[in-house]
């Protein structure tokens, strides 16, 4: 049997005497499309932080395909292949569309040590970055810079970096939220377009969201894990339910 | 394909004509001024620095205010290599500037995962404990009196160093040249199209996977290296090294020619050198802190629109009157 | 008088200047989070001016010392409503060229108005001579630096700590966003904190003339000194400031008697340990701003 995408066993974090991941198992199956869901507070984006390397753990162990990772630094696990985007994207404001892209493939196609070769002449490279752009629809603000362009297109390009980056298992942390409408379909259909064997986990309040996406649902509440099934069984649970108590399941 | 027209990011390594005016100019000053080699050089000299400059704090955003700290160590290191016997200039340099880059190489991890504020503080704090260490220690630096009492032997065997200064003129300009297009070509290649990200968000460049303090201390090393080589030159120029080499006068002489020259591109510094240079030696003459009032407006002009520079402000002026 | 007890006193009047010029940089860098070189030339102008009213206008020091603080405060006013005001939300390296460039303009005023040579200061003849303390002599000038900077300090520390403006001020250095958000008009806040501290770098450099020499490089030569206060004390820490400028102070007076080799020295090397080892608890940059 191979080992999960990403396993994550007993996970603590507390803030002094504030618990805020309480003893988390987490197990992430290759190709799977995981919901995480869970009232505000809960600590959602703290778990995140914590499987990202963003956070240390003060307990607990994690693992990708079976190594574990827990000791790694950030950066190190991106290139292990564990990716994460933002709900505030973070990208290079200055820069266009392209370029931004063009950080993140020369980054992981390990080209950045060299001194002498010239970045503009790396054709394939570039190729990539091109393929990437026409892929998600970012055409027509390719060579724009990043401030310039639509929202929904800069959370686009955040999700387009994060393919860039090839990863195994994917970390989106509310990729719709704050979306215009009209500009929401092309998020959503690259969600629903992102390869079929990575792992994606994905924070949400949506529960539309979770009902197109989801494989499975995760919920958590005061850091500790709730419970783990599927929408179907996860939506119809009592427990669930009293925990979201005044907000109609939408 | 990605059309690399459209990015500036990505065409570092194109050709830009204020460059070939620029060699174009220093050879010419050769025949045309010859009684003015001795300054001429200097300004080959600093604008290396400049460049060096530029490649740390325009390109990697370092914000240093030591810089010429590195100025200064290979200035001393030619310095001492060739009291101990070494006279071959164009390996005395080439050592300096490794020394230089060393150090450098030493210092960055520390320095290096500072930034804002806090990082500039440690730069010019370094930068002054060195010189006052340097002015104590009269027996390494000549203290006040500097150091002085070595020749350098004939450049490549062949070309004596004259006191009409041809020699010395032509070895600057090679070693600008070279190291120019050296440093131009670093900038251009996907390490240097990685630091521009890191100055632009070093946070999403770690997201991406890159180390960051590994790659802003190379660029820390490389950058050091240089400013060596171009203190190393001076020292053998003048025959002399003096405190001043370690000086806070130095590093703001570099800051402000990359500035007014534009801080985005390499060839901003080549051309705000000369400008610069040429400037304050006339006008120091005349009253040496009126200048000052000038560069300090200068600076602040140039801060607020932009970061094209001296340069960049007379390319859009001049594409403003165009459009007209 | 003990040679401790001299270099105590001697060096708690250098520190006590040093903190006057210092303090405003350490409530406004905790405030506006902006890299301002520049704040040496309000010190620098507060010098000249009192000195040059006193000496060219044979207005009495203390009356001139207080022209000089209102006439610096009224101009960073102006200062700070035409360029600071752009510098909060630029990149730091603008920031920092920006005061550069101040730093530069000053220069050149002060050489324009003053000369480029050493400005003398004169003292009156109240303030001049020594008072015996037994072996040694103190000078009453010294003595009449320790007394207004114990006061003024004082001063500032019950404002800060026990008014309401003082509170504002706190809580806008803690968390601006919330300071603005709990309706605390925050840029008027700036103005004042600003002209403030301008003022009392004037006043520090108008008491400690005859101490810090006016020159026209005069804003850079004590720049490091300045910073080495602000990093050391944390922003917005005017009681730490105070702390740690008479350390300076009395540490390198001890040194310069000492150990003169290595004066001047030793502060720097502080610096540079202190920031590399509390770089995580030092100028942390709130997202929330």
């Amino acid at each position: 049997m191979t080992s999960p995408a990403l396993q994550a066993r007993g996970l603590r974090k507390a803030y002094g005497a504030l618990v805020v991941t309480d003893n988390v198992d987490l197990t992430l199956a290759s190709g799977c499309r995981h919901a995480l869901i869970g009232p505000n507070g809960a600590g959602k984006t703290t778990l995140v932080g914590l499987l990202s390397g963003a956070l240390q753990p003060d307990g607990g162990r994690i693992a990708l395909a079976g190594d574990d990772i827990t000791d790694m630094g950030a950066h190190r696990r991106v290139k292990q292949g564990l990716v994460r985007t933002f709900q505030v994207s973070s990208l290079f404001p200055a820069f266009s569309v392209a370029e931004n892209l063009y950080l993140a493939i020369s980054e992981h196609a390990g080209v950045t040590s060299s001194l002498f070769r010239v970045a503009g002449r790396q054709r394939l490279l570039l190729e990539r970055a091109e393929m990437l752009i026409e892929r998600m629809g970012l055409q027509d603000d390719a060579y724009r810079p990043v401030s310039t362009i639509a929202y929904g297109k800069q959370r686009l390009l955040e999700l387009a970096i994060a393919l860039a980056l090839e990863p195994k298992v994917l970390l989106l942390d509310e990729p719709a939220a704050g979306i215009a409408a009209a500009e929401a379909g092309l998020v959503l259909d690259a969600i629903a377009g992102l390869p079929a064997d990575i792992a994606v986990l994905m924070i949400e309040h949506d529960m539309q969201m979770v009902r197109r996406f989801a494989t499975e649902v995760s919920v958590l509440v005061n850091g500790r894990m709730l419970m783990t099934g599927t929408p179907e069984t996860v939506m119809s649970s009592e427990a669930v339910r009293a925990v979201y108590l005044g907000r109609a399941g939408r | 394909m990605i059309r690399i027209a459209q990015s500036a990011l990505l065409s570092r390594h194109r050709f830009h004509w204020p460059e070939a005016l620029f060699w174009l100019a220093a050879v010419a000053v050769y025949f045309l001024f010859p009684q003015y080699l001795a300054i001429a050089t200097t300004v080959l000299i600093v604008a290396l620095f400049a460049v060096s400059y530029n490649l740390a704090i325009g390109f990697a955003g370092i914000l240093t205010l030591g810089h010429g700290l590195f100025f200064g160590i290979g200035a001393y290191c030619a310095g001492w290599i060739a009291l101990l016997g070494w006279t071959e200039a164009v390996s005395g340099a080439l050592a300096s500037g490794i020394i230089a880059a060393l150090v450098a190489g030493a210092l960055g991890p520390f320095l290096l995962r500072l930034t804002g504020l806090p990082l500039i503080m440690v730069t010019l704090g370094v930068s002054v404990i060195v010189y006052e260490a340097a002015n104590k220690a009269s027996w390494l630096t000549g203290g006040d009196d500097g150091l002085t009492g070595f020749t350098m032997s004939p450049l490549l065997g062949a070309f004596r160093w004259s006191v009409f200064g041809d020699t010395k003129y032509f070895y600057a300009l090679g070693w600008l040249f070279v190291l120019f297009y050296a440093v131009k070509r670093i900038v251009a290649s996907p390490f240097g199209v990685s630091l521009q990200g890191i100055r632009e968000n070093a946070l999403r460049m770690r997201l991406i996977g890159t180390s960051t303090l590994r790659h802003l201390v190379i660029a820390y090393s490389l950058s050091a290296g240089v400013a060596g080589v171009a203190g190393a030159l001076s020292a053998q120029s003048n025959a002399f090294v003096g405190l001043g080499v370690l000086g806070l006068d130095m590093t703001i002489d570099g800051l402000v020619i990359v500035v007014l020259g534009g801080i985005g591109t390499l060839y901003g510094a080549l051309i705000g050198a000369p400008v610069y240079m040429l400037v304050k030696h006339f006008a120091q003459q005349w009253n040496p802190f009126y200048w000052m009032f000038v560069v300090g407006a200068l600076l602040i002009v140039v801060v607020r629109f932009g970061r094209g520079g001296l340069l960049g402000m007379a390319q859009a002026g001049l594409a403003w009157l165009i459009r007209r | 008088m003990t040679i401790a007890s001299f270099i105590l006193l001697y060096g708690l009047s250098y520190g006590l200047v040093l903190c006057l010029i210092a303090v405003g940089l350490v409530v406004t860098m905790g405030l506006m989070r902006v890299v301002n070189l520049a704040h040496g030339a309000f010190a620098a102008i507060g010098g000249y001016l009192a000195t040059g009213l006193m000496v060219q206008a044979a207005i009495p020091l203390p009356l001139a010392i207080v022209l000089a603080v209102v006439a610096v405060g009224l101009f960073s006013l102006v200062i700070e409503r035409l360029v600071f005001v752009h510098l909060y939300t630029a990149p730091e390296l603008d920031q920092m060229l920006l005061t550069i460039g101040l730093n530069f303009l000053a220069i050149g005023g002060l050489t324009l108005f003053f000369g480029p040579n050493v400005y003398p200061t004169k003292l009156p003849p109240y303030l001049a001579g020594s008072v015996d303390f037994g072996f040694r002599a103190f000078e009453i000038y010294r003595l009449a630096v320790i007394g207004v900077g114990l006061v003024v300090m004082a001063t500032l520390i019950i404002v800060f700590e026990w008014t309401t403006v003082g509170a504002r001020l706190r809580a806008s250095v803690d968390n601006r966003s919330m300071a603005q958000a709990a309706g605390i008009n925050v840029p008027r806040l700036f103005s004042l904190t600003f002209v403030v501290g301008s003022g009392l770098a004037a006043l520090g450099g108008a008491i400690g003339a005859p101490m810090l020499p006016l020159e026209p490089s005069y804003p850079f030569k004590y720049l490091v000194l300045v910073l080495i206060i602000v990093a050391l004390s944390g922003f917005g820490r005017i009681k730490d400031a105070l702390g740690v400028s008479i350390l300076i102070g009395i540490t390198e007076t001890a040194g310069r008697y000492f150990w003169p080799e290595a004066s001047g020295f030793v502060i720097y090397v502080l610096l540079v340990a202190v920031i590399i080892w509390r770089r995580d608890g030092l100028f942390v940059r709130r997202a929330s701003s």
